[in-house]
C-alpha cells in the first residue's frame, strides 16, 4: 500500500509476492555494516535463533521464524511469553542478546535502527495519543517525524482509511478507546509500511469496534501490508491470520491453525450410532484409514485417521455392514484454542 | 558530527508548546510566576527613598536580579522533569521512539519548546521591573545601577545559559525517574546551583563589568554543553522502554551463555547509536 504523497487518496500497490519456505536462507550477523533491503521477493520478516535476556531471566530465547510479504502472522502466547519484548526487538527498541533477524529486508543493527524505523510501523497495546492534541495533531506530529513530504494527503488518506475523517479536529482526551485506537491505526498507517506490528489492537474493545478493527485488518492483508498482529484472541487469529506462531519463550509451534490442528491432533471422525456396535473392534480394524479409536457413551466413537474424507466413505459402509444403524458421522473439528491449550498446557517448565 | 532533521526538531517543538498551551499547569505557572517576579522587586524598589544608603540599594538590586534569573532557572526545570517521564506515563514514548525521529532531534526539540517560552518571559519581567523603576522609582541609583550595561548584559546572557542548565538537568532526572512528582522536585532543586555563581555577580561580589558577564556565560556554556552530554548518554532507547539498560552494553550477564554468544553481543552494543 501505498499513499500518494500531496493526494487525498490512497494507492494501493498489487500484494507482494508470498513467501515460500525455498525462500528462506541464513540471515547475515548482527554487526554487519549498513545494508539496504534484501530482495523485493524475500520475506517481510526474518528472525534466527534470535534471543532476549534480562539478567537471568530469558524473555524469549531462540526464536525462528519468517513471516511472507503480505501476510498477517499472529503471535500468540500467554501473558510473560515474550511477545511484547520480541516485537519491541523486532522494532529496534530493544537490544536482542543473541541471535539475528531481518525487518523489511534490513538486518536488524544499531546501525539500521532508522533504517528499519522508517519502513515499519508499531502500534503498542496503549495506542498512546497525546490526549490534549487534536486527532490531526497527533498525525502531523508523526507525519513530520516519518519527515513526509506534503503530508496532508496521506493524513487525510489515513483518516478516511480508518473512518476518522470527520473527528480529525476533535481532542484525542474526548474520544473513546475504540476510536483512540482507530487513531493508533491511522498513525501506523501514515508511512505507508511494510510491516506493521499491531500488539492486542483489539485488547478492552466491544465487539463491535473489535469487528471495525478486523474489517481493517482484512482490507490490508487484501493490499499486500504484512501484519503483525500479537494478539491473546484465539478466535481473532483464527479469522484473520494466514499463519500463527505460539510463543511461552520458546517458540511452540508456527504454522496455520490449520496445519496446527492437523499436527497436533491429526484428523478425526466422530461416530455415531443409534446403539453400541457388537464388535466394534472388529468393525473399525477392518477400514485400513482408521489408526486407533475409542468409545463414547450410547454408541459414539472417535476415529482417529490420516485423511478424514477420505476414510469416510470406507467407515460408513463398514459401520451399515456391520448391520448398526448409522445416526452421524463427522469430522471433529478442534479450535486454535484447543491447539493453543494443548500446546500451552504441555509447557510447565516454561515461564508463563 | 551530530545529524539533525529541523523538520523533525520542530515538529517536537510545536508538539511540545501545543502541549504547554493547554496544560493549565504551565499556562498557570508562566502567567502566576511572572507576576510574582514583577511585584515583589517593584516593591522594593519602590520603598527605597532619595537618600537611601549605597549598601541598602545595592541590596535591593542584587535581591532584585537574582528573581530575575530564577524565572529562567526554575520554570523551564519543570516543564523538562516531565518532558521523558511524562510521555512514558501517558504510553507514548514508545511510539515516538519507533518513529525515525533521533535522539538529538527529541531532546533539541523538547527543549527549545521549554526554553524560548522560558527566555522570553524572564526579559519581559526584566523590562517591566526596568520600565516602572524608570516610570515611577524616586531613587535614581537603583534605576542607574539597573540600567548598568554589564548588568542587563549579565542577565540576558545568564538567562538562556540557566535555562539550558535546568533543562538538561530537569531532562535527566526525567529519563531515570520512575514518578512524576519526585522528578519534577528533583528537578526544581537541581536547577539552582547555578544561581549561586550568577548570584556573586548581582550582588556585586565581583564587580559587574562585560569581561566578567562573558566569562561567567561562557563558564555557564561549557557547564551546559557538558551536562547535555552526560543527558544525551542517558537517552537510550531499551532503558528508556523496559527501564533496564542494554544487558549488550554491560558485555555480559544472562549467565550460562556460550563464548561463541559474546561477540554478538558485542555487536549489538548501543541500540541507540545514531
Amino acid at each position: 500500500m501505498n499513499f500518494a504523497a500531496g493526494t487525498q487518496r490512497l494507492v494501493l500497490q498489487p500484494p507482494g509476492a508470498r513467501y515460500s519456505p525455498a525462500m528462506g536462507q541464513s540471515a547475515p550477523g548482527l554487526g554487519e555494516a549498513v545494508a539496504g533491503p534484501s530482495a523485493p521477493g524475500g520475506p517481510a520478516l526474518r528472525v534466527s535463533a534470535l534471543t532476549k535476556r534480562f539478567g537471568d531471566r530469558a524473555a524469549f530465547e531462540d526464536v525462528s521464524f519468517e513471516v511472507a510479504r503480505g501476510e498477517v502472522f499472529g503471535f500468540l502466547g500467554p501473558n510473560g511469553a515474550g511477545k511484547t519484548t520480541t516485537v519491541r526487538t523486532l522494532g529496534t527498541l530493544i537490544a536482542p542478546t543473541a541471535g539475528s533477524a531481518e525487518v523489511a529486508g534490513i538486518p536488524l543493527s544499531p546501525q539500521n535502527g532508522e533504517a528499519i524505523r522508517r519502513r515499519i510501523s508499531v502500534m503498542p497495546e496503549n495506542p498512546g495519543l497525546y490526549l490534549r492534541l487534536t486527532v490531526r495533531e497527533n498525525l502531523e506530529l508523526f507525519a513530520s517525524l516519518y519527515g513526509l513530504r506534503a503530508p496532508e494527503g496521506r493524513i487525510t488518506g489515513a483518516l478516511e482509511a480508518v473512518r476518522l475523517a470527520d473527528r480529525s479536529e476533535d481532542r484525542c482526551g474526548r474520544l473513546s478507546k475504540g476510536l483512540r485506537q482507530r487513531v493508533g491505526l491511522a498513525r501506523a498507517l501514515l508511512n505507508d509500511p511494510e510491516v506493521m506490528f499491531l500488539d492486542e489492537p483489539t485488547s478492552g474493545l466491544d465487539p463491535v469496534a473489535a469487528r471495525e478493527v478486523h474489517e481493517l485488518i482484512n482490507g490490508w492483508r487484501q493490499r499486500g501490508v504484512t501484519v503483525f498482529l500479537t494478539t491473546h484472541r484465539l478466535e481473532e487469529a483464527e479469522r484473520l491470520c494466514d499463519r500463527v506462531a505460539i510463543l511461552n519463550t520458546r517458540l511452540r509451534s508456527v504454522g496455520s491453525p490449520k496445519d496446527l490442528r492437523a499436527r497436533l491432533f491429526g484428523g478425526s471422525l466422530v461416530v455415531e450410532t443409534a446403539s453400541p456396535l457388537l464388535d466394534a473392534r472388529a468393525v473399525f480394524g477392518s477400514v485400513a484409514a482408521v489408526r486407533e479409536w475409542s468409545e463414547g457413551d450410547h454408541g459414539a466413537y472417535v476415529l482417529s485417521v490420516a485423511d478424514p474424507r477420505q476414510a469416510a466413505p470406507d467407515v460408513a459402509r463398514a459401520v451399515v455392514a456391520a448391520g448398526a444403524d448409522l445416526v452421524s458421522l463427522a469430522e471433529s473439528q478442534h479450535s486454535l484454542e484447543d491447539v493453543y491449550l494443548q500446546l500451552i498446557d504441555h509447557d510447565g517448565s516454561a515461564p508463563r | 558530527m551530530i545529524r539533525l532533521d529541523l523538520g523533525r526538531l520542530l515538529a517536537m517543538t510545536r508538539k511540545e508548546l501545543r502541549e504547554f498551551r493547554r496544560t493549565p499547569f504551565i499556562l498557570g505557572a508562566m502567567v502566576v510566576l511572572p507576576v510574582i517576579f514583577i511585584v515583589e522587586p517593584l516593591v522594593d524598589i519602590f520603598r527605597l527613598g532619595s537618600s537611601t544608603p549605597a549598601s541598602a540599594v545595592q541590596k535591593v538590586v542584587g535581591v532584585t536580579f537574582l528573581l530575575m534569573l530564577i524565572v529562567p532557572a526554575v520554570l523551564p526545570s519543570t516543564i523538562a522533569a516531565y518532558s521523558v517521564i511524562g510521555e512514558r506515563d501517558q504510553g507514548t514514548l514508545e511510539p515516538l521512539l519507533t518513529t525515525p525521529v533521533r535522539r538529538a532531534e527529541l531532546l533539541l526539540g523538547k527543549a527549545l519548546a521549554a526554553i524560548v517560552p522560558s527566555v522570553l518571559v524572564s526579559y519581559v519581567i526584566f523590562g517591566v521591573v526596568l520600565l516602572c523603576a524608570h516610570l515611577f522609582a524616586a531613587n535614581q541609583t537603583v534605576v542607574a545601577t539597573l540600567s548598568n550595561g554589564p548588568e542587563i548584559l549579565a542577565e540576558v546572557l545568564f538567562a538562556p545559559l540557566l535555562s539550558g542548565w535546568s533543562i538538561a538537568v530537569g531532562t535527566g532526572i526525567s529519563a531515570r525517574a520512575s514518578d512524576v512528582r519526585i522528578a519534577q522536585q528533583l528537578g526544581t532543586l537541581a536547577s539552582l546551583p547555578p544561581l549561586a555563581v550568577t548570584a556573586l555577580v548581582s550582588f556585586q561580589v565581583l564587580s559587574p563589568s562585560v569581561p566578567v558577564a562573558v566569562g561567567f556565560g561562557l563558564g555557564l556554556l561549557v557547564i551546559d554543553v557538558a551536562m547535555w552530554r552526560v543527558v544525551a548518554a542517558m537517552f537510550d532507547r531499551e532503558r528508556l522502554i523496559t527501564g533496564a539498560r542494554a544487558l549488550a552494553a554491560r558485555g555480559g550477564g544472562g549467565g550460562g551463555q556460550p563464548p561463541g554468544t559474546v561477540r554478538r553481543i558485542e555487536m549489538v552494543r548501543g541500540v541507540d547509536h545514531e
